[in-house]
């Protein structure tokens, strides 16, 4: 039933215009949940001043002159300050094609100094899939990245592989997706899980991922609604961190409020 | 003193100082149940391969720690032993030696077979694929760029593409058997000492074979040989011996008791919400479950199934003799030619899902369409072997040597 609904409503979102899709972005909100706080963030928040770093590969941008301001990091930005109308919000992409995880790690030190971030979104995962790089050493790759972003005081955030059915048969996800999640969920990160958003995405008709388009104007749509969602697992995740210190000052204690 | 042959009556008895004593002509009726539970774990395999398939969510990887995987390469062993034990004990060490190096040289051209498959797949893939959206998973297409580096990786077994990491782990398992095979017909418990050893090393000090462009294998021939040679420990008496304590209350029900935690966990797995209830010191401990390494708890668990699964479906179960069971066990008996046909119907099923629809309709239909490929692929080899075998008289070679396992 759930399921027919969101697909009506998707139809109805997705049908008319370009401009309407925002709603179609949102379709995906249950695989966007937050499950961890981002203390940081909620400080920068009411210090009205959010520093954002995204730390990734390839699959963080789009090619072309118009790249860069079309990719998720830009797209994040701009939805992070509609929604935060009072905060000066900055996002710096840190992107390199075909790293792996464990040479991210090494460059996040750096990224801290020049950036002094409140949050990195670190995007990994696809090329260490491709690579066949031992899933032991790409958790122990996380783990490490982890930990000096905690030192440095910096929240962090995982983002996992995009979905890509034509792919699918080629590139062997599975034990990174598991590895992702796992560090994400024993270390209290919140993860967005692009791949099954994606997935999602594909199932409710938002986007044809089968497609065989060469438009880049597809490829702008997709990570426009990336930006949206992630600008709102971010928010989220900051307000359950608020939420944690309103109650933990003694204030009326309300767990498990939806906050959507 | 004498090894009990298989757990049955009637089976070949193989003495122990070369001499056999063999039922006159033909072995009496093979352990049909082999031939299913192959055959059945062929067809879970071939699902699994297909990706973003719903009809997958019917296979046991969903539901526990073990999958096909432990079913496929326990077979293997048990019937590797029972084929290739009396072999050696027949004809010698030597010969039989040899003969287990040939079937790994078979499965090794099979192998390569399968990897031009796979670099035509991709090269049409690549060749009208060029979304954007992409252009980091394009990055699979490079290997086509360099041929001269890709194919001599391939052909030492180092590149291996998604999903075809099983017959390499064959080939190697088969071209390590014979001083096993060796071992395990003389003594058997220290073989399978031997082969904990080697299990637990492999875990100490991280022993494993390298692979291209970086990594290890997928699956471990070091880690994986403890389930291949238990099951050749298993073909050749210790089955018999271990019966009494695997057919034991306690044991299935701590069996039993063992599936269900393993239910639960796995159901932790698609439920997020649940995962909250799996205490953190717990998880810590109990994650990763590997599969490179055959995991303890995967090991443990493709125990309990079997464990479960003898007490369920004895032998002489009448149902294996009916209509229904016959593609299963045809599929079975016939594991590497169909086991490629499977890889191979993996990838053609992606492509038709990937060209003409990715709707639920197609992936059924592909799925089921793909089984039915393989049965029938399975009653042609039969048909043929049978007329084959008439051809050369009735005794040239056994009949039932061939599905005995000479499909090890």
């Amino acid at each position: 039933m759930r399921v027919l609904a969101a697909a009506l409503i998707a139809a109805m979102l997705v049908g008319p215009a370009l401009g309407a899709d925002e709603g179609g972005c949102f379709v995906a909100s249950s695989f966007v949940h937050a499950d961890f706080a981002l203390p940081q963030v909620a400080a920068a928040i009411g210090a009205k001043h959010l520093n954002v770093a995204v730390v990734g590969s390839a699959s963080s941008t789009l090619p072309g002159a118009e790249g860069a301001a079309k990719a998720y990091p830009a797209r994040l930005e701009e939805s992070l300050k509609r929604r935060l109308p009072a905060v000066t919000v900055k996002v710096t992409a840190h992107t390199r094609a075909r790293e792996t995880a464990a040479e991210m790690a090494k460059s996040l030190q750096q990224v801290l100094v020049e950036d002094k971030p409140d949050l990195v979104i670190w995007q990994t995962g696809t090329v260490d899939a491709m690579m066949g790089v031992d899933p032991d050493v790409f958790q122990a790759a996380l783990d490490e990245g982890l930990e000096t972003l905690h030192a440095a005081k910096s929240d962090a955030m995982f983002m996992n592989m995009q979905y890509s059915p034509r792919t699918d048969s080629m590139i062997a996800l599975g034990s990174y997706v598991e590895a992702m999640r796992f560090v994400a969920l024993q270390r209290e990160v919140p993860l967005f899980d692009r791949l099954a958003v994606m997935k999602n995405w594909n199932e409710m008709g938002v986007f044809d991922f089968y497609s065989t388009t060469k438009r880049i104007e597809f490829a702008e749509r997709v990570h426009d609604c990336i930006g949206r969602l992630l600008a709102r697992l971010v928010v989220d995740s900051a307000d359950l961190a608020a939420q944690a210190n309103n109650s933990g000052a003694g204030s009326s204690d309300v767990p498990n409020k939806d906050i959507h | 003193m004498t090894l009990r042959g298989v757990e049955r009556p009637g089976a070949a008895t193989i003495a122990r100082h070369g001499t056999v004593v063999m039922p006159p002509v033909v072995p009496t009726g093979r352990d049909l149940r082999l031939d299913l539970f192959r055959g059945l774990a062929l067809w879970l395999i071939f699902l699994d391969h297909i990706p973003s398939n719903l009809v997958s969510w019917i296979t046991i990887r969903n539901y526990g720690f073990s999958d096909a995987t432990e079913i496929f390469v326990f077979i293997s062993g048990y019937t590797a032993a029972f084929v290739y034990g009396r072999e050696m004990n027949e004809r010698g060490t030597v010969v039989a030696s040899a003969r287990i190096l040939k079937r790994a040289w078979q499965i090794y051209v099979a192998h390569i077979f399968l990897f031009v498959i796979y670099m035509a797949e991709i090269a049409y893939v690549s060749s009208s694929f060029d979304n954007p959206l992409y252009s980091e998973e394009m990055g699979i297409f490079n290997f086509l760029k360099q041929p001269d580096v890709t194919l001599v990786q391939a052909l030492l077994l180092k590149f291996k593409p998604a999903n075809m990491d099983v017959l390499p782990l064959y080939i190697v398992l088969l071209a390590g058997f014979p001083p096993m095979l060796w071992l395990v017909l003389r003594r058997p418990v220290l073989a399978l000492a031997a082969s904990v050893t080697l299990y637990a090393l492999t875990w100490r000090f991280d022993w494993n074979f390298p692979a291209y462009p970086s990594g290890t294998w997928v699956f471990n021939p070091l880690a994986w040989q403890l389930l291949f040679v238990f099951g050749a420990w298993c073909a050749l008496g210790g089955a018999a011996r271990i019966a009494p304590v695997a057919r034991s209350g306690p044991v299935l029900a701590l069996a039993a008791g063992y599936l269900a935690f393993a239910f639960v966990i796995a159901m932790t797995w698609y439920i997020p919400h649940l995962a909250a209830f799996v205490p953190k010191w717990f998880a810590e401990w109990m994650y990763p479950i590997d599969k490179t390494n055959l995991d303890v708890l995967r090991f443990a668990h493709f125990l309990a199934l079997a464990a479960l699964t003898l007490k369920f479906v004895q032998r002489d179960w009448p149902a294996l003799a009916s209509p229904l069971m016959r593609p299963a066990i045809l599929c079975g008996q016939h594991s590497l030619e169909v086991f490629c046909l499977g890889v191979f119907l993996s990838f053609a099923a992606h492509f038709a899902m990937v060209e003409i629809s990715d709707g639920i309709a197609t992936q059924v239909l592909v799925s089921a369409l793909g089984i039915l490929i393989m049965v029938a692929t399975a009653a042609l080899i039969t048909w043929y072997k049978n007329v084959e075998g008439k051809k050369h008289g009735p005794r040239q070679t056994p009949p039932n040597a061939d599905l005995a396992g000479g499909e090890a």
